[in-house]
């Protein structure tokens, strides 16, 4: 499969997703928490975007305030120049949790009951739609069965196939392959690009793994802990290619967000 | 001696496994199906227990204190065809149906205030912390006094009876749905509204189905008990009083068959209703086991 280099795409005009200096706070019971301060960055049109960190830089948050449920106590975030404050069918969500399918809908309902509360699909060009990408991730014979019957991965495939059958602005991706296994999980990136070929949706994709992110993106965000903040903006073109100064573009990430501290601490490699 | 630090180089290994579907699925034995078979386990234990009462009526053999299993189905026959406890169980389940349906109702209209709110949910809590610990016999003289010596006081006191237990527990349903699901509703654009019926309902039923149950045997025990103290509240009476008038004339027999019928009610409404319930909702699911 050939997928197009980074320096392919368009990224002439006004960005899809203008996320402008964004503080976020969230309350325990005796603190106030800032999970980002000041972040800011632009997502394109049709650009597979990921946002990289460690546990604790912020990047779960910063999509839950992208997605509306988290409201920003400084800064702006812009859906196509307006700004967005409620959850809407405009940014779809897609969730690490494999309990994001309602357990008393089948397949094939779960996906007709997104179309059908968003209002803008009747029922039965809903049920063609859903039936369409149901086919689309593989899941065809599974599609009248309900969620509890299907493994980890399946039910993911059904949330991202939920998600393109929304043809949202921009899809929400939030760890969705983090509880899988390394082999379905290698799988998954590679069907996820497959199907961002065909339908060349805005894909905004947080995870924690170097190596997903390289693999799944065109642009990386990096992100600092405690609290989130911008280290860097790198380009991918889905390899770990070896850049200009010689260096590994995974090296290279690992020195960006942990520096020294990386090589004493012998932290995890993921 | 080879040295152990050394690892030992072997060839690879490569086979083609042949099709092999009798080892992967066999049927099982006529036993353990028949033991899997809830209906037939609960049918056997039944017997069991009849048995012993019977044996134990018998060995007893004072008809006034203890009568046996057969002269109670005897009775039951009898009641049965003279037509007294047909009409007196058509009595007690019509207004026992109208107070249940009207306190599910209201429990659900308190749930889902209580769920689109913080103020909703205090005061769901705090109605519940008072009056569900207020036996429901004791607000009967109340009822009366309000309502007259009719069925609306039974009917006041049936929907006190169900309402707390279904109310509590469905909410505790709706506290215990994951955060996600709600997302994923508010997500697709579901209003409050919506995302109650839709999400937040389906998504409690296991506990709602639970609090349903708990609120039907309320129900029945808070009729019978209306019955048996305060006797006929309206024109005719329902199966309490069948059993109240029997005692009077010292007919134990009858009195066993009045209460067989309240047992017979309760397994059916266990076994066959709220079992349709489950297998057709929460168990297709995958919610319950």
């Amino acid at each position: 499969m050939s997928l197009p280099d980074a320096n392919d795409r368009v990224t002439g005009g006004t960005p899809l997703l203008e996320v402008k200096g964004v503080t976020l706070q969230y309350r325990t019971r005796q603190h106030v928490v800032t999970a980002t301060y000041r972040v800011s960055f632009d997502v394109h049109r049709s650009e597979r975007y990921v946002i990289l960190g460690p546990s604790g830089c912020g990047k779960s948050t910063l999509l839950k305030a992208i997605g509306g449920y988290v409201a920003p106590v400084e800064g702006q975030i812009l859906l196509a120049g307006e700004p967005r404050r409620t959850p809407g069918p405009d940014r779809v969500f897609v969730f690490q949790d494999f309990e994001q399918l309602l357990p008393w809908k089948t397949v094939c309902e779960n996906i007709v009951f997104a179309l059908t509360a968003a209002g803008r699909w009747r029922p039965r060009e809903a049920r063609e739609r859903a039936l369409h990408y149901i086919a689309k991730v593989g899941l065809t014979e599974f599609a009248h069965g309900y969620p509890h019957t299907l493994s980890g991965g399946m039910k993911q495939r059904v949330a991202i196939a939920r998600g393109l059958a929304m043809e949202p602005q921009v899809l929400l991706m939030d760890e969705p392959f983090a509880a899988l296994d390394a082999l379905t999980r290698a799988r998954m990136q590679e069907e996820l690009l497959q199907l961002w070929e065909e339908a060349r949706l805005t894909v905004l994709f947080v995870t924690h793994s170097i190596s997903e992110a390289i693999r799944v993106a065109q642009r990386i965000l990096l992100l600092t802990p405690h609290p989130g903040q911008v280290r860097a903006e790198l380009n991918s073109t889905g390899e770990d290619v070896v850049g200009a100064d010689g260096v590994r573009l995974s090296a290279r990430i690992e020195e960006l967000l942990f520096g020294a501290a990386w090589r004493s601490s012998g932290a995890a490699h993921d | 001696m080879t040295d152990a630090r050394i690892p030992l180089v072997r060839p690879e290994r490569l086979e083609s496994p042949l099709p092999a579907s009798d080892v992967v699925q066999q049927p099982l034995g006529v036993w353990t199906r028949a033991w899997d078979n809830g209906g037939l386990r609960k049918t056997m234990l039944l017997v069991v227990l009849l048995a012993t009462w019977e044996g134990y009526a018998r060995w007893l053999d004072n008809p006034l204190l203890f009568p046996t299993f057969s002269a109670t189905l005897v009775a039951l026959l009898n009641g049965l065809a003279s037509g007294q406890i047909p009409r007196a169980a058509v009595f007690t389940m019509s207004l026992l149906l109208r107070g249940y349906l009207l306190g599910l109702v209201l429990a659900g209209v308190l749930v889902a205030c209580a769920a689109a709110s913080r103020l909703g949910s205090d005061l769901l809590e705090t109605l519940s912390a008072m009056f569900n610990p207020l036996p429901s016999v004791a607000l009967l003289p109340l009822a009366l006094i309000w309502f007259g010596l009719g069925n609306a006081g039974v009917i006041f006191v049936l929907v006190h009876a169900v309402l707390w237990a279904v109310a509590l527990n469905t909410f505790a349903g709706v506290k215990a749905i994951s955060p996600t699901l709600r997302m994923v509703g508010q997500n697709y654009g579901l209003s409050t509204l919506g995302l109650i019926t839709r999400v937040l309902i389906p998504g409690a039923f296991p506990s709602l189905l639970t609090g349903a149950k708990v609120g039907w045997a309320f129900a029945w025990r808070t009729l019978i008990a209306a019955e048996l103290v305060f006797g006929v509240t309206s024109g005719s009476g329902g199966l309490g009083w069948y059993i109240y008038e029997q005692k009077n004339e010292l007919r134990i027999p009858e009195v066993f068959a009045g209460l067989l019928t309240v047992t017979l009610f309760g397994l059916f409404v266990e076994h066959v209703v709220f079992r349709t319930i489950e297998v057709r909702t929460v168990r297709r699911w995958g919610m319950q086991t």
